[in-house]
């Protein structure tokens, strides 16, 4: 499609306004370029939307949702309080997962994105996760040098806020911290079967703010991030980026607007973003100097592969044919475990951060010949959370009967379990992609993504060290296991792919134009007025959260844009 | 612009204006009028939605059994019990029908024991019928249906208990409140370590 259309020219277009587009609206409207946000959900209201401090008592149905969705698995993802509109399954926008395969595509529509309650786990990658082939074998490096993006780094967590400290520890780089908040008791246990284990266990690493800055205020330690923050004293692209930026005004924000095609120029520009007003359902466009695709990996991915002309049937910036390849998502493993030790500790409010306040980096990056050759962080969970529906599901299972006995139980047992969590790497394989399906469009007439996935043995044996791992830990603090999920049988109770939210690499970039879609500026070979700015350039997804490192590369990439734009190369 | 000490206290004293009120926001405020709607329902007559009146008893004295009042605090009745479950029955046809079904079991079950329904048998015939159907153990063609209703029923009792002021309270959560620092008590780490032999 080549019809343009009247309207201003807006320097950038950016679509998709979670980590990676709202880190790239705050640096370019700084720099005092003008903007156009396309989101495909509506504005944020904090005040209205958020769940905050809210009990379960006062909703009707105390949190289980209409119907009881939730003990049926029903409603909305992660319980009625998450902060909004963050769905595994968004009604008339499906997609599909090859036959035999299995995967979850998390989408939240709304300004923000996933970062309104994502776990703000911020974790710098590795020096060595740029070169990770050069040192297995395995995979691609980077077109980039962790020296290249550790000022943006810097940056980024300046900005946004990050706790943690200096520790000096390879696998886990040091950056511009906050003081992070005491552990918590059965982080100190935690910790101290750790140190006996000769694992390391370091202060959290989370982008919520132990002191005010830019003017947002300190947390307050109502442990209820994934609600959202009426305080915004955590990250969240929309309160902490895009609201401040609405100010400059150099921002136009389209609310409810999913983004259908690029438009080109047929000689290698791209001229307009064409768009679905999903009020009226009607097509519209955007015209732009240059574009950055922020819409998550898998969207943008999407995104180009349903831009389709001639020169590029395939898909725009794709003459590599690697968009929608290299797909992975981290892997994921837990158990819990019941701590006697903790039990008569006393009652106190231990709400503190919404996550912990302590974690295991990845501690044997320098051995090889394992069975698995990527590592994995270490998350907790326990303490006296909130009561919630399910929260004494597990004693009933254990104690069962009823009566004061039951009663009794509940009370002993309260606070007392803790819920190891690992999150690894996992290495892109030929079998795990998503491509568009050629049969289904969604409810504005979009071609879907159709999703193939498989783990291998590496991502498997690399699951049952985490079972060791957390079983040695358990125990080593005088616990016992609950609930085992059965490392034996063949899958080992490792996590299905995309539930870990953590989807990355179907843009990627890359030195070799035949390899690679976008260059070391995250700028598409082929189509240099083109960017992408979320998950999707990434190479690798090593065993660290994304979310800073999108925050970090989108920030390079924005000032790379604003440089190219101001010389007239873009 | 506030000092910060001044504008964080402001801050907190709103969070916890808000937390008593439950008047964060419209939304929140709406459902705190439903909450109270629910709970002027409870302590005047409350009308089922879905549970006939012999249902409604049947959950009442279940609920009852499996979280009472004892010496610290007030048990799963004063707690809304089944109002909760009655109102998500009202909602989910799935539901109940595992309340309605499990219900007639539980009647036919005592009464070929008893030759009574559950309400009206003795306390004595009741728990006795419990200390079958609360335990997996007991399993047999037999008590199934009973034991897989009676797991319903505790998880949904002990969901809407905890739930409540009143749980909140008996289990002794104290958080919701927001704080200007996290503390933890040292003598409670100082007593975990010690029983953790670390």
């Amino acid at each position: 499609m080549q019809i343009n259309r009247g309207g201003p020219v807006y320097d950038v277009v950016v679509i998709g306004s979670g980590a990676g587009g709202g880190t790239t609206v705050k640096v370019l409207t700084d720099l005092g370029v003008s903007v156009a946000l396309i989101e495909a959900g509506p504005m944020l209201n904090p005040a209205k939307d958020f769940k905050e401090h809210m009990w379960p008592s006062q909703l009707p149905e105390r949190g289980a949702g209409e119907g009881g969705g939730v003990y049926f698995g029903k409603g909305p993802a992660f319980g009625p309080f998450l902060a909004p509109n963050g769905y595994w399954d968004i009604e008339g926008e499906p997609y599909t997962v090859a036959k035999g395969d299995d995967f979850r595509w998390f989408r939240s529509r709304i300004l923000g994105g996933r970062t309104n309650h994502y776990g703000r786990i911020s974790l710098r990658f590795a020096d060595y996760d740029f070169a990770s082939y050069s040192r297995d074998g395995l995979g691609t490096d980077w077109p980039i040098t962790y020296d290249e993006i550790s000022p943006y780094y810097d940056k980024a967590e300046a900005f946004i806020g990050v706790t943690g400290t200096k520790e000096g520890i390879r696998s886990a780089p040091d950056g511009i911290f906050q003081t992070p908040p005491p552990p918590r008791v059965h982080e100190v246990l935690i910790k101290k079967s750790c140190d006996k284990l000769k694992i390391p266990c370091i202060p959290t690493r989370l982008a919520i703010i132990t002191k005010p800055l830019n003017g947002r205020p300190a947390c307050h330690y109502c442990g209820q991030c994934g609600r959202g923050c009426v305080t915004a004293s955590n990250y969240s692209s929309s309160q902490v980026q895009i609201f401040p930026a609405m100010k400059s005004g150099k921002l136009k924000i389209f609310p409810n607007s999913m983004a259908r095609e690029l438009i080109t120029d047929g000689a290698g520009k791209v001229t307009a973003v064409s768009y679905i007003d999903k009020d009226t359902r009607t097509e519209r466009q955007i015209k732009c100097r240059t574009v950055v695709l922020a819409a998550s990996a898998c969207e943008s991915a999407r995104l180009l592969l349903n831009s389709k002309g001639p020169g590029y049937t395939n898909g725009l910036a794709n003459s590599s044919g690697v968009v929608g390849r290299y797909l992975t998502d981290s892997t994921g493993y837990g158990i819990s475990g019941y701590i006697p030790a903790l039990e008569g500790r006393g009652r106190y409010d231990e709400d503190g951060f919404g996550g912990m306040h302590m974690y295991i980096p990845w501690w044997e990056w320098d051995k090889k010949n394992k069975t698995f050759p990527r590592g994995y962080h270490v998350e907790f969970g326990g303490g006296y959370n909130m009561p919630g529906v399910g929260s004494f599901h597990g004693t009933c299972r254990s104690h069962e009967g009823y009566g004061k006995s039951l009663k009794d139980a509940i009370r002993t047992g309260y606070g007392n379990t803790i819920g190891l969590s690992g999150r690894g790497e996992m290495i892109p394989n030929e079998n795990t992609f998503c491509e568009i399906d050629p049969q289904m469009v969604d409810r504005f007439g979009i071609p879907v993504l159709r999703f193939h996935f498989k783990w291998t043995d590496y991502e498997i044996n690399q699951v049952r060290h985490m079972h060791e791992t957390f079983t040695n830990i358990i125990e080593t603090m005088g616990g016992k296991v609950l609930g085992l999920r059965n490392p034996e049988r063949e899958s080992a109770g490792i996590s299905v792919g995309g539930s870990i939210i953590h989807e990355i690499g179907t843009v990627r970039m890359g030195s070799d134009q035949k390899a690679s879609a976008l260059n070391k500026y995250c700028q598409a070979h082929d189509v240099k007025n083109l960017f992408v700015a979320d998950a999707g350039p990434f190479v690798s997804n090593p065993d660290k959260n994304p979310t800073l490192t999108i925050c970090a590369l989108a920030w390079r990439t924005a000032e790379y844009l604003a440089e190219e734009l101001r010389k007239g190369n873009v | 612009m506030f000092n910060e000490t001044t504008s964080r206290r402001d801050l907190l004293r709103n969070v916890a204006l808000a937390v008593t009120l439950g008047g964060l926001n419209a939304e929140a405020a709406q459902h705190v009028h439903q909450a109270a709607a629910v709970e002027k329902a409870t302590t005047g007559i409350y009308k089922p939605k879905l549970l006939n009146p012999h249902e409604f008893q049947t959950m009442q004295r279940l609920a009852d059994l499996i979280i009472p009042a004892d010496e610290h605090s007030k048990g799963a009745l004063d707690a809304g019990a089944v109002e909760f479950i009655d109102l998500l029955c009202s909602q989910s046809p799935e539901l109940a029908a595992t309340y309605t079904g499990g219900i007639g079991w539980l009647d036919q079950a005592m009464g070929h024991r008893y030759q009574t329904n559950f309400v009206a048998s003795k306390p004595d015939q009741q728990t006795e019928m419990l200390d079958l159907i609360a335990f997996r153990k007991n399993d047999s063609p037999e008590l199934g249906p009973g034991i897989v209703f009676f797991d319903w029923a505790r998880k949904m009792v002990v969901d809407a208990y905890y739930t409540s002021p009143i749980g909140v309270k008996d289990v002794g959560y104290m958080g919701n409140k927001g704080m200007s620092e996290f503390k933890v008590p040292a003598e409670a780490i100082a007593y975990a370590v010690k029983r953790s032999g670390l």
